[in-house]
């Protein structure tokens, strides 16, 4: 019963800290350093890449023993392509500033290399359920990332709050983190400060754990996620 | 008779990098005191703030990282001089602080300090305050005005008395075909200009480039070929190009970039004909960005994307003396 519950909870936690995958795989930057000029465009293309994945996770972990192997790109974007397709149409018709603004990127989700990854990675060997819960943890991990990043760069360079401005510090304002330079700036700082706080806590873990019990000091590199770390920038 | 037994190099210099940055921080002082003449105190202040910041972020990156003190040799203290003298002279005081402090930490000791920066660390934090606070980087003052009375112009610009003015740069970005009236080339060559702190008068970054030759602190060929190569550009971008060689030459930051930020050590080319291309690519390319694109002026742009071509320009081998290529039949033989 515990193995079995942590087989939903552990793709959930690694798609947030361990497998993050705008700051430990470095998966679809694309949008990350395009879309982050303010913090509500960050969140809502997180969101709409959340629920992409979630949906073709859930459908590819189904379909998983019937896509033959020789096709299963083309009918992974097929999957990816009808979900982006209703994302695409409901922003149109409820949030049509929003869908002004991301524009082109959000079409661009079919080819967003993280929905590609863990299709790849996990929902073709995974159960529906656990893949669901993988497709939730990597979107989150996704928001999480594009909206402090949006934090950030909307602070600095607009001196503004999710759009409610800041008196006095919005004159100050460093425009050029609202630029593509600022974005590569911001993002590769965080790249920085995240991996040490998550190498710090993971050390500490270790550390714990290997103080409680001494057998078990291989179980971390058994684990199946290790062999995650592929696919490199879009 | 001693033999001393050691590797090459067997010739040594008494020229330390802490000398050499030395004379620069000397010739620097030129265009600091014209500088300091043209527009009041207030723009030494920039200058000290720029340069005392510079050296204070290389020392907080040292005991942060907890590396070896790097900044006796100086080159923090160059680089914070030429950053200073890179501002207008209404700068608030805050924009060369934080200038400094992106030059140094992130520009230069970022990549590993000295010798291992891939860009101009003063023309880079040049161009990353003109993109940030545009209307602070560009709020010209005109000289100041001493037949008002010595003191009063001298602290104007710390009471906001100085009466702004266009720079000769702008006025030449929408000339076409006739050099504008308001163009003095007098003017332009002693500094009665806007424009900003270091780059207004031509004589003292003469004088300063003298100084460096007379010490061998710099390559001439890099400063003269920038300048025939923006002279050449300058006849072929401009309708009657003749009339706006020495306007192009004169305004902006053209002559000091030339002497102070081109010739920098270690964003420059090793070998002669590298340096040519990289002097001639920065030249051609100040002028077309100062002709073409959206920004007023050029020079930073110009540096810091020829810096980049610097680790290819530096594969440019030159063959070696008395090397004789071997015939084809002989290698295959």
């Amino acid at each position: 019963m515990k193995d079995r519950f942590k087989g939903v909870i552990e793709p959930f936690s690694n798609g947030i800290v361990k497998n993050n995958p705008t700051f430990r795989l470095v998966l679809g930057t694309c949008p990350t350093l395009a879309i982050t000029t303010a913090a509500l465009n960050g969140l809502t293309m997180g969101l709409a890449t959340t629920f992409v994945l979630i949906c073709s996770n859930f459908l590819i972990s189904l379909l998983r023993n019937v896509i033959p192997d020789k096709v299963r790109i083309p009918a992974y974007v097929m999957i990816i392509a009808a979900f982006v397709t209703v994302v695409d149409m409901v922003m149109a018709k409820f949030l049509p500033d929003l869908h002004k603004t991301l524009g082109l990127y959000i079409p661009l989700i079919v080819v967003n290399c993280i929905i590609m990854a863990r299709a790849e990675a996990f929902s073709n060997q995974n159960a529906p359920l656990p893949s669901v819960m993988d497709g939730l943890g990597t979107g989150i991990g996704f928001t999480l990332a594009l909206t402090v990043m949006g934090i950030i760069r909307e602070f600095l360079g607009a001196g503004s709050f999710f759009g409610i401005e800041i008196p006095y510090l919005s004159n100050y304002a460093m425009t050029i983190f609202i630029m593509p330079a600022g974005a590569f700036f911001v993002y590769g700082f965080l790249i920085v400060l995240f991996n040490a706080a998550v190498d710090a806590i993971q050390k500490k873990i270790d550390a714990k754990s290997a103080g409680q019990k001494h057998h078990v000091l291989h179980a971390e590199s058994a684990e199946p996620e290790a062999a995650n770390n592929e696919g490199g920038a879009e | 008779m001693k033999l001393q037994v050691s590797s090459s190099p067997h010739i040594g210099t008494k020229l330390t990098t802490q000398k050499i940055m030395g004379h620069v921080c000397i010739a620097l002082l030129f265009p600091t005191i014209a500088g300091t003449v043209m527009f009041g105190i207030y723009s030494f202040v920039v200058v000290l703030v720029a340069a005392a910041s510079a050296v204070l972020a290389e020392f907080l990156y040292n005991k942060i990282t907890r590396q070896p003190l790097t900044v006796n040799d100086l080159s923090a203290l160059v680089t914070g001089m030429i950053l200073g003298l890179n501002l207008p002279p209404t700068a608030p005081l805050f924009v060369p602080i934080v200038g400094s402090f992106f030059a140094i930490m992130i520009v230069k000791m970022l990549f590993g300090g000295i010798g291992r920066n891939f860009a101009n660390p003063a023309a880079t934090a040049r161009l990353f305050l003109v993109l940030s606070w545009t209307g602070f980087m560009t709020n010209y003052a005109a000289p100041v005005d001493y037949s008002q009375g010595f003191w009063k112009a001298f602290v104007s610009g710390f009471t906001k008395e100085y009466v702004t003015s266009a720079t000769p740069l702008t006025a030449l970005k929408g000339a076409s075909g006739a050099v504008p009236e308001s163009i003095n080339l007098l003017d332009m060559f002693l500094g009665r200009i806007g424009g900003s702190i270091g780059e207004v008068c031509a004589v003292a970054i003469i004088l300063g480039f003298i100084y460096l030759m007379i010490f061998k602190i710099i390559d001439w060929k890099l400063p003269v070929v920038y300048i025939a190569a923006s002279a050449v550009a300058a006849l072929v971008f401009y309708k009657n190009g003749w009339l706006f060689i020495l306007p192009t030459l004169l305004s902006g930051g053209l002559l000091f970039a030339a002497v102070y930020m081109l010739t920098d050590y270690s964003t420059s080319p090793n070998t002669t004909i590298g340096r040519i291309i990289f002097a001639a690519g920065a030249g051609f390319l100040t002028v077309l960005f100062r002709r073409y694109s959206g920004m007023v002026g050029g020079v930073s742009f110009a540096i810091v994307l020829m810096n980049l071509t610097v680790p290819l320009l530096d594969r440019i081998i030159p063959k070696p003396f008395g090397y004789v290529k071997p015939k084809k039949e002989a290698a295959r033989g």
